[in-house]
């Protein structure tokens, strides 16, 4: 092998590795803040990607109207939950987070659709719209079940995520589609060519992070956040709703599953289903991190990265079973390492 | 008038066991209220169902409201504070974020004012405020967990078990804050197994037994009383010594 190729691969991997990162960070921070394990997290990417691929194309995307419907699905259910004690207020509010919101995100997405709308509107949209999704999805199908175990939470997110797939099976057809590069151009460095496509996906990841970093370590509401991760009973006696902590956790995961995946499809074809592997590779990274560790996980999604490139170079046909075998090994050393298993408390 | 909190005819139950039977109970404004009685006695369950944290049968009623279908989040803005018995404190946390998240619901300027009050009480904290919670000592644990329910400005403030594996310096420390608290306005309902110390400070005091209330009157009657003397007083030297 030469050093040419070593680096091409070694950027490779760490472009994907650095998308990986992204979702990985996602997964932890959902476990740690709700116990939920974010299945529906890849698909939370391939409409990111594909919706912002359709509208670059001038095509309506379906996602928009699902965002309404689910949004209506939210607004019912809180209706319903505060039947016995409904007032104004509580339910104005309710109805413009879950149904006017949506609405108008909507009537803009046709609006913009025929028009094949730049870039930038483009990536707006589909964030609005994945991210209203996943604020949703949190009212519909996991806050009712806050309460319950892991186990039953790990069931309900796969069931979303089969019941998104098909879905998105539905809006965007089994054809895949490509985006248009959000930053077009390229340089070389020496042997290494750099692409505008690469570049915005280092910045974008970093800026990411470092905002994330802000959001955790200086804003009330992040605190609150990672308080409830710490402490559950703890952050309720203060005062922080559990349900608000979740909203904000799963707002932050979709918005970085579709940011990822608006990052990806300029490079890769997205196919509707596509997004299932690209999450579980972000979960390896975020298994590695012990579900808690938000650097281990990162350093981990590089790795993954970067051995997934170098594997699909030396032994394409086993990329996925190579990048998945990492797990073994760091499973059995945690499993030796940890002298109990702690039973699930509250 | 009517109390600050009145708890009647209460029952909590974990599946069959009943823990808490028909127990009836009422705080009022700047009073110090003690719940005393062996361990097992069902103290820190009924504390945790009135607020909101088990089931309870029966009614509450805080500032005049009914609390039955309220959250702990709505309960902790009504006023009504608990330092649980496991301090369930933010430990990965510096002292100062632990306390400012206790002033979640509170208006920013408010907490500010808030927070110079729980330092002047506790200086400790002061001192600690950029160490990580979990590093800190029992008392000061202690100490942050009551910090931290006092930023929420609480009308009344519920002591799980507050001396709990502390020592007698601390916790004559914190029984001195406790009656502080009343001075400035605040109901305490404090519930011990250190039962001398607790009836030394308490206005009213109830004595709990197998999930009932065995006796309540006012905090002097009840230590004067032969049979809790006997069986709850005689094994209480250290902490009692302190004060």
């Amino acid at each position: 092998m030469n050093t040419t190729i070593m680096l091409f691969l070694l950027q490779d991997g760490i472009t994907n590795g650095a998308i990986y990162a992204l979702l990985g960070l996602a997964l932890v921070l959902v476990f740690a803040v709700t116990r939920v394990i974010l299945i529906p997290q890849g698909e939370f990417v391939t409409y990111g990607a594909l919706t912002y691929a359709s509208l670059a194309a001038g095509q309506m995307p379906g996602t928009a109207k699902l965002a309404l419907a689910l949004g209506i699905g939210a607004f019912a259910f809180d209706l319903f939950v505060a039947r016995k004690a409904l007032h104004g207020r509580l339910v104005v509010r309710s109805l413009i987070t879950n149904v006017v919101l949506p609405a108008i995100v909507l009537a803009l997405t046709i609006y913009f659709a025929a028009q094949k709308p730049p870039v930038a509107v483009c990536i707006a949209l589909s964030l609005v719209i994945v991210a209203m999704i996943g604020l949703y999805l949190y009212r519909i199908a996991f806050q009712p079940l806050a309460h319950t175990s892991v186990l039953v939470l790990l069931i309900a997110s796969v069931g979303v995520h089969l019941a998104l797939q098909g879905l998105g099976l539905l809006f965007f057809g089994a054809e895949g589609q490509r985006g248009p590069a959000v930053l077009s151009g390229a340089f070389t460095a020496g042997a290494l060519r750099f692409t505008g496509q690469s570049i915005t996906v280092y910045a974008i990841t970093i800026a990411f992070i470092v905002g994330l970093w802000l959001f955790f370590g200086l804003t009330l509401y992040g605190k609150a956040l990672r308080a409830t991760a710490v402490n559950r009973l703890g952050a309720r006696l203060a005062g922080i709703r559990t349900t608000l902590s979740g909203q904000i956790a799963f707002l932050l995961a979709s918005v970085i599953g579709a940011l990822s995946g608006i990052m990806i499809v300029p490079i890769t074809t997205l196919y509707y289903d596509s997004g299932f592997l690209i999450g579980l590779k972000g979960f390896v990274a975020a298994i590695i991190g012990g579900l808690v560790s938000y650097p281990l996980t990162a350093v981990a999604a590089l790795v993954v990265g970067i051995v997934e490139a170098f594997s699909s170079f030396y032994a394409s046909n086993y990329k996925e079973v190579i990048v998945f075998m990492l797990l073994i090994p760091v499973l059995l050393l945690r499993s030796l390492a940890a002298p109990a298993v702690e039973e699930e408390k509250d | 008038m009517s109390a600050l909190l009145s708890v009647t005819d209460a029952h909590v139950a974990y599946g069959k066991v009943e823990a808490v039977r028909s127990v009836s109970l009422e705080v009022g404004a700047n009073q110090i209220v003690t719940i005393v009685g062996a361990n097992g006695a069902g103290k820190t369950t009924l504390l945790s169902a009135i607020m909101g944290i088990l089931p309870l049968k029966g009614r509450v009623a805080f500032a005049g409201q009914n609390l039955a279908r309220l959250d702990i989040e709505d309960r902790v803005a009504m006023g009504l504070g608990l330092v649980p018995e496991h301090r369930e404190l933010f430990v990965t946390m510096n002292v100062e974020d632990n306390l400012q998240l206790g002033a979640f619901r509170i208006e920013r300027n408010k907490a500010k004012a808030s927070m110079e009050r729980v330092y002047t009480l506790f200086p400790r904290l002061k001192e600690r405020r950029k160490q990580l919670a979990g590093t800190l000592s029992g008392g000061e644990q202690q100490m942050l967990a009551m910090g931290r329910a006092l930023m929420g400005e609480p009308k009344l403030l519920m002591l799980d078990e507050p001396s709990l594996g502390l020592a007698p310096i601390i916790v004559a420390d914190i029984f001195r804050i406790v009656t502080e608290l009343r001075a400035s306005g605040v109901s305490v309902l404090l519930v011990e197994q250190n039962a001398q110390a607790a009836l030394k400070i308490a206005d009213q005091a109830y004595v709990m037994e197998l999930g009932e209330f065995v006796l309540s009157g006012k905090a002097s009657d009840i230590a004067a009383n032969e049979r809790v003397a006997a069986s709850y007083l005689g094994f209480q030297h250290e902490g009692a010594n302190a004060i």
